[in-house]
């Protein structure tokens, strides 16, 4: 005879949030919570009283006031009339312009260098193993400082172009002019331009003869594109690929050569007048060192994930591509490229959001980013540290965010699907 | 039937070996495979032995032609002149020789630097008991007391500050002792930390007055502003590593537990963290620091950026223990909860000592970004090394000395980081246990 006993009750007892495993989780998190709220409550209500105690308010009114300071190295109009806000916005597209500028030259130093230190010439090998080991060991403030010192000590100054036999001579056939206030270079300029039109309530200009240029060029690149498809698919039904690329080349080339021609595309060159050099566009010795610095750093760190990328693609996939007939460059190109792209991105995007983060340090070269202009200038010309700093703590996260959202999605989807 | 004897001609030895052709051995075998082996290749190794050539050419005689007498820049530039004439270009060392204590302790007194040099040999020795096996069990007791000798001899003082403060922790481990046997572990571990705290924020100041008073046992003691150098990198370096290794250990167990509310903390502290450059909490702790603390406390600039840097590298160090952690075999989880063991137990056992030693390398790399990155107190008027050379360079005797001393600081930080990257290799291939 079985008897059958009934499962106890379930009676909820006080001691049973410590002990039973059902609760402790949740009695746990609740004391993290509290504990947690209180030390924040502790330290607003101490910026509270400290900011009454200072006579301070929080509002973020000053960005509405004239800023009285000048920035030599803008993209959009600004001048000393100008609001700190709008120079927190020079300061953020600077920020913006030195991260692109920089990703771009240390992915392409950066890939060649990892390449070529797995190349089997001795010399070359050892050669970018020094160059990384250097570049890798010694603190970017300092490579900063010391590239901003070969531009403004070891260069020649504008005054010695003067004169019957001047001590130095502009370079690339009389176009590019190196000086140490900065590298000239020649401009583009419309003789029959479009003119700028204002957007965004008047903020900034936007050309309109870049802007034909560029829809040009996505248009004959689309086209391009087009006809690749076609190629391709003619290639699978007949086996034979037809020429396109002369024809893809064109596409692109010849409409962007008629605008220039029809806006009368001319270059505008630096010439010396007067103590300077008027006329070309000027690349300052701070933006320069900064970029200098930052591409040739980060890209030591990348030539190390590109090379650990390439050489976590085992050798067996070489040696079957080069068993099927493939030359060397296209083993690399279809082969191992490809498939190292999976193990060399994430750490690429990081490397590119601590290029990034490292422009801050154009504070101390002085380059007009957004460190400068708002955590710097304006910080101390207002006495609004809090604010201040939160903001230029807000814009920063926001950059890593974006780009680490944006290169996380790219990264997933060309991960390799397993089953 | 065939006869053998029919062949007129059986070899019956092995002809001798041939020597393979001049061009495929020795040095010039070498070179033909490894530097001229294709047209491609024929000019780039051209191309870098020019490179280097000329590099050397312009650098050796710089470096190894200097002037290391000389008190200032005019007199060594005098000197130059003398012995090569007009346009040529060779190092004033003299500026190093000069200065060479500043770029290493700041202002320290000279006639104290025994101090912070026991503390960094203490430090040798306190890490010991990590990078070799087989030391005797009591080196452990140099360990757990660094982090109270070394601020005490760096800072000087009263003695008694620094027992006090390891008294907090046994108050702390007593309590927890006490009330965890008596009430539940998780009211001791509260416990626990509610005495300590009230111990150090309480009690410890007058206690060590009243031991001061009682047995004077102190030191000169040496401000803040005095620190500098090397001596105030190293410092950082060290203490945010050091620090920052518990607090990432926590951070990591939360970002990945199944806690909710843990989890979310954990991952807005990493990733606020992780957002924003290094240089924007140094301006947090320069001015924004003393906002979030009651009126009127005073902190020491040096304390208040060792805490920032102790956050920043609090999330990195997270990260790498994070991926040490996910890198373990999921078996390794499972087996722990299948000895029955809790979740302390697992992860103090079986899972933190392979997921922190897979993290090494990691670790070993974050030590060497952090100490890098403590150049960027310089842009807050800390004097650390590059902090001295723009204080050197505004010095009317060395005022236009760039090279030498950017080479010499750049030299320096070379040699301890590529010390410690070959050093984490070899202990990465030490501590290997797998095939």
């Amino acid at each position: 005879m079985t008897t059958l006993t009934d499962p106890p009750k379930a009676t909820f007892r006080l001691s049973m949030l410590l002990y039973d495993t059902r609760y402790r989780s949740t009695t746990i998190q609740i004391i993290v919570l509290i504990a947690f709220m209180l030390g924040a409550a502790w330290l607003l209500n101490n910026v509270r009283v400290n900011l009454a105690l200072a006579g301070k308010d929080f509002n973020f009114g000053f960005l509405q006031q004239v800023s009285n300071f000048d920035i030599g190295q803008r993209l959009i109009e600004y001048s000393s009339t100008s609001t700190y806000g709008r120079a927190t916005i020079i300061g953020l597209l600077n920020t913006l312009l030195i991260a692109v500028m920089g990703c771009f030259a240390a992915t392409v130093v950066g890939v060649a260098v990892g390449i070529l230190r797995l190349s089997p010439n001795w010399v070359i090998s050892r050669l970018m193993a020094v160059y990384v080991e250097m570049f890798r060991n010694v603190p970017i403030l300092l490579w900063i400082l010391l590239i901003m010192g070969v531009l403004s000590e070891s260069l020649p100054q504008p005054k010695d172009f003067r004169g019957e036999n001047p001590t130095a001579s502009m370079s690339m056939f009389d176009s590019v002019a190196v000086t140490n206030r900065g590298i000239y270079i020649p401009e583009p300029l419309f003789s029959k331009g479009l003119g700028d039109i204002p957007v965004f309530w008047n903020s900034f200009e936007i050309s309109l003869d870049l802007m034909a240029i560029l829809a040009v060029l996505f248009a004959g690149l689309l086209i391009g594109k087009l006809i690749k498809t076609r190629a391709m698919q003619i290639q699978a039904a007949t086996g034979v690929l037809p020429k396109t690329g002369l024809i893809r080349l064109a596409l692109v080339v010849i409409p962007v050569l008629l605008v220039l021609w029809i806006l009368g595309f001319h270059l505008g060159y630096p010439a010396l007048k007067g103590f300077n050099f008027q006329g070309g566009t000027r690349l300052g010795n701070p933006l320069l060192a900064l970029w200098i610095a930052l591409s040739l750093y980060t890209a030591a760190f990348i030539a190390e994930i590109v090379r650990a990328g390439i050489m976590a693609i085992s050798k067996g996939q070489s040696e079957a591509a080069s068993a099927l007939g493939l030359r060397p460059n296209k083993i690399m190109n279809l082969v191992i490229l490809p498939q190292a792209m999976r193990v060399i991105i994430p750490p690429l995007i990081s490397q590119y959001l601590n290029l990034t983060k490292n422009s801050s340090l154009a504070v101390a070269v002085g380059y007009a980013d957004i460190t400068s202009t708002l955590g710097n200038t304006t910080l101390n010309q207002t006495g609004r540290e809090l604010e201040a700093i939160l903001l230029l703590m807000g814009c920063y996260l926001a950059i890593s965010l974006i780009v680490s959202t944006v290169m996380n999605a790219y990264n997933e989807r060309t991960k390799l699907r397993e089953r | 039937m065939t006869m053998i004897n029919d062949q007129s001609y059986v070899r019956t030895e092995m002809l001798g070996e041939k020597s393979p052709p001049v061009s495929n051995v020795g040095i010039i075998g070498w070179m033909k495979n490894n530097l001229f082996s294709s047209p491609l290749n024929i000019v780039l190794s051209l191309l870098s032995i020019f490179a280097i050539y000329s590099v050397l050419a312009a650098l050796l005689p710089w470096v190894f032609g200097g002037v290391w007498y000389a008190s200032s820049l005019t007199e060594c530039r005098a000197i130059l002149f003398e012995i090569h004439g007009e346009a040529t270009k060779r190092a004033c060392w003299g500026v190093i020789r000069e200065r060479f204590w500043q770029l290493m302790y700041g202002f320290y007194p000279s006639d104290l630097y025994w101090r912070p040099n026991l503390a960094l040999v203490w430090l040798f020795a306190a890490i010991a008991p990590v990078l070799f096996n087989g030391l005797p069990k009591k080196m452990l007791l140099v360990s757990v007391a660094f982090p109270f000798v070394a601020p005490w001899l760096i800072w000087g003082g009263s003695f008694w500050v620094p027992v006090m403060a390891f008294m907090g922790f046994v108050v702390g481990f007593l309590v927890h002792r006490i009330t965890s046997k008596t009430i539940s572990s998780l009211v001791g571990i509260i416990l626990g930390v509610l005495a300590a705290l009230l111990w150090w924020l309480l009690l410890s100041g007058p206690i060590a007055e009243m031991m001061e008073s009682i047995v004077p046992l102190e030191i000169t003691k040496v401000g803040s502003r005095q620190i500098g150098g090397f001596m105030l990198a190293i410092l950082l370096g060290i203490t945010g590593i050091t620090l920052s290794f518990p607090i990432g250990i926590v951070l990591a167990l939360g970002r990945l537990s199944n806690l909710v509310i843990v989890k979310a903390l954990c991952v807005g502290f990493i990733e606020f963290i992780r957002g924003v450059p290094l240089i924007t909490l140094l301006f947090v702790a320069s001015v924004l620091l003393n906002y979030f603390l009651p009126k009127g406390t005073q902190f020491d600039i040096i304390l208040r950026v060792m805490i920032m840097i102790t956050f920043f590298a609090a999330a990195y160090m997270a990260e790498v223990i994070r991926g040490g952690l996910a890198a373990l075999p999921k078996g390794q989880y499972e087996a722990a909860d299948a000895l029955g063991l809790d979740y302390w137990q697992a992860q103090r056992l079986i899972i933190l000592p392979q997921a922190l030693k897979i993290s090494i390398p990691g670790i070993v790399s974050n030590f060497i970004g952090l100490f890098k990155d403590t150049t960027l107190v310089s842009i807050i008027a800390l004097s650390d090394p590059l902090g001295w050379v723009k204080l050197i360079q505004g010095n009317a005797e060395w005022n236009g000395v760039i090279w030498e001393l950017y080479g010499f600081v750049a030299f320096v930080f070379f040699l301890f980081c590529f010390g410690m990257s070959r050093y984490s290799m070899y202990l990465e291939r030490k501590l290997q246990t797998g095939h």
